[in-house]
């Protein structure tokens, strides 16, 4: 139980994707300018996230790299990891699309353009991906899938509010638009590197 | 088994494992799209410039079916436009006046003048930081252009000393009025007979008369002669109020400085 909430505080505060990893920086800059807009992107992501985890975790597992009984890999087709993770990923945000646009036209309205660019957003391969490079079993790989949304929607959010400040800030004609957000947003991933340890510290766990 | 059969056999069936799923899913989630929604797409002037206040030609289409929004308000379509939407619609067109830019500002270059030589970077923004722009009247037209260069339909250009809107050209996007620094132009209902205070200034009588020989002085002799009372005069300046003028243009000819004219007819 210790090890799942360390898993997920950890993905929120000190490996948040967005400004630790570097992962899905195009929506952090491209949809973080409104904070409703933020919220529904972070909820979209996560809920896909989680999603392909469930997906692709058991796919890698029992498809890509088998294990008998013995201890011994059957086969090795790891090297499919990303096509294979891709088009599940697209599979899975077309069916969840379909599934919104029936049976929730409300979220699926207010989600719009950003459900189909969740299908080219890399925090979810790279959730995917790293979760099984950190050899998490199937539990933890869905919290730390739950936290690095969770850990997105926090960025967005927070990122969200500094940029409207900074939209309202006199900024010196060369640094106008990307530049100066670009800028804040090291700024912001700077003042995150603050809570390194802290979840350590936190759980009692060895670092 | 061969390893690269293997690896096409296996990405295959996940691919058309999954094409099956999403197959049926857009079978058993099938939702219904009105027709209607793309042939108005089809038949909006596709300029996506907002001036409906949607966000683009499609979102306006589909809040005409969906939430009943008026077929009337595509601006650079105009009423050809609008009679399209009505019949894919099923409902009168209404009638739909153009919206025009209008410049209301009589100040050109021999009724009012410079109160000093501005030399900086030639553009109306510039120059209302200085002093409040370089001419005598400080409510009117700047004469340097920053309309001129938001416009995307080249329909108005400066013209002794003032900004003049093309009539024909101008589609009343709005463009040239959200760039004013003086918010001289306006997008009001092109009306071919009803006429439009060319001023702004807002000082009194006496003030307005030193620095410009084309401006309101609020006398009170169009708001006294309007036999509608459409006329209100505030500020020391007359406004027509549009849905209750009628188009008798008396206050035209009462005007004894020669602001009130039609747009249309010029």
């Amino acid at each position: 139980m210790v090890k799942l909430a360390v898993i997920f505080f950890t993905m929120i505060l000190v490996d948040n994707y967005v400004l630790a990893k570097f992962l899905g920086i195009c929506p952090f800059l491209g949809v973080s300018k409104k904070l409703d807009s933020a919220v529904g992107m972070s909820l979209a992501v996560t809920f896909v996230m989680v999603l392909a985890t469930a997906a692709t975790w058991p796919i890698q597992t029992f498809l890509l790299t088998p294990v008998d009984a013995a201890g011994n890999q059957k086969w090795d087709m790891g090297y499919l990891q990303t096509i294979v993770f891709i088009l599940i990923i697209a599979i899975l945000v077309q069916l969840l699309e379909n599934f919104l646009k029936k049976f929730i036209p409300a979220l699926y309205k207010s989600l719009g353009v950003y459900l189909p660019l969740i299908t080219t957003n890399c925090t979810i391969l790279g959730v995917t991906i790293l979760n099984l490079d950190n050899g998490y079993n199937f539990i933890e790989s869905i919290v730390c899938a739950a936290g690095a949304g969770i850990g997105f929607l926090v960025a967005m959010v927070l990122f969200s509010g500094v940029r409207r400040r900074v939209e309202q800030a006199v900024t010196p004609k060369c640094f106008e638009g990307l530049p100066i957000t670009l800028v804040a947003a090291a700024v912001t991933s700077l003042s995150f590197m603050g809570f390194g340890g802290i979840i350590d510290a936190i759980f009692n766990v060895a670092a | 088994m061969n390893p690269i059969l293997m690896a096409i056999i296996l990405v295959t069936v996940i691919g058309l494992i999954g094409a099956v799923i999403l197959v049926a899913a857009s079978i058993f989630m099938y939702v219904p799209v009105d027709e209607r929604v793309e042939k108005i797409t089809a038949v909006l002037a596709g300029a996506n410039c907002g001036a409906c206040g949607c966000a683009g030609c499609a979102d306006y289409a589909k809040s005409i079916v969906e939430d009943g929004n008026a077929v009337n308000k595509c601006t650079p379509g105009g009423a050809a436009c609008a009679a399209k939407v009505a019949e894919i619609m099923g409902v009168d067109a209404g009638s739909s006046t153009p919206m025009k830019a209008v410049v209301a500002c009589s100040g050109t270059c021999g009724k009012t003048g410079k109160k000093y030589e501005f030399q900086g970077i030639q553009s109306c923004q510039a120059v209302k930081g200085f002093y409040g722009g370089d001419g005598l009247c400080k409510f009117g037209c700047l004469g340097y252009g920053d309309c001129t260069r938001a416009c995307a339909f080249d329909a108005i250009h400066i013209v002794d000393g003032i900004a003049k809107v093309d009539r024909e050209k101008c589609t009343g996007c709005g463009a040239c009025a959200a760039v004013c620094p003086n918010a001289v132009i306006s997008i009001v209902p092109e009306h071919k007979r009803k006429p439009v205070v060319l001023c702004q200034n807002k000082d009194k009588g006496a003030e307005t008369r030193k620095v410009c020989t084309a401006g309101c002085i609020g006398c009170m002799k169009c708001a006294k002669a309007c036999p509608k009372e459409a006329i209100t005069v505030e500020n020391f300046l007359a406004k027509i109020d549009q849905d209750k003028c009628v188009g008798c243009q008396i206050c035209v000819k009462e005007c004894p400085m020669g602001v009130i004219h039609v747009p249309a007819s010029e």
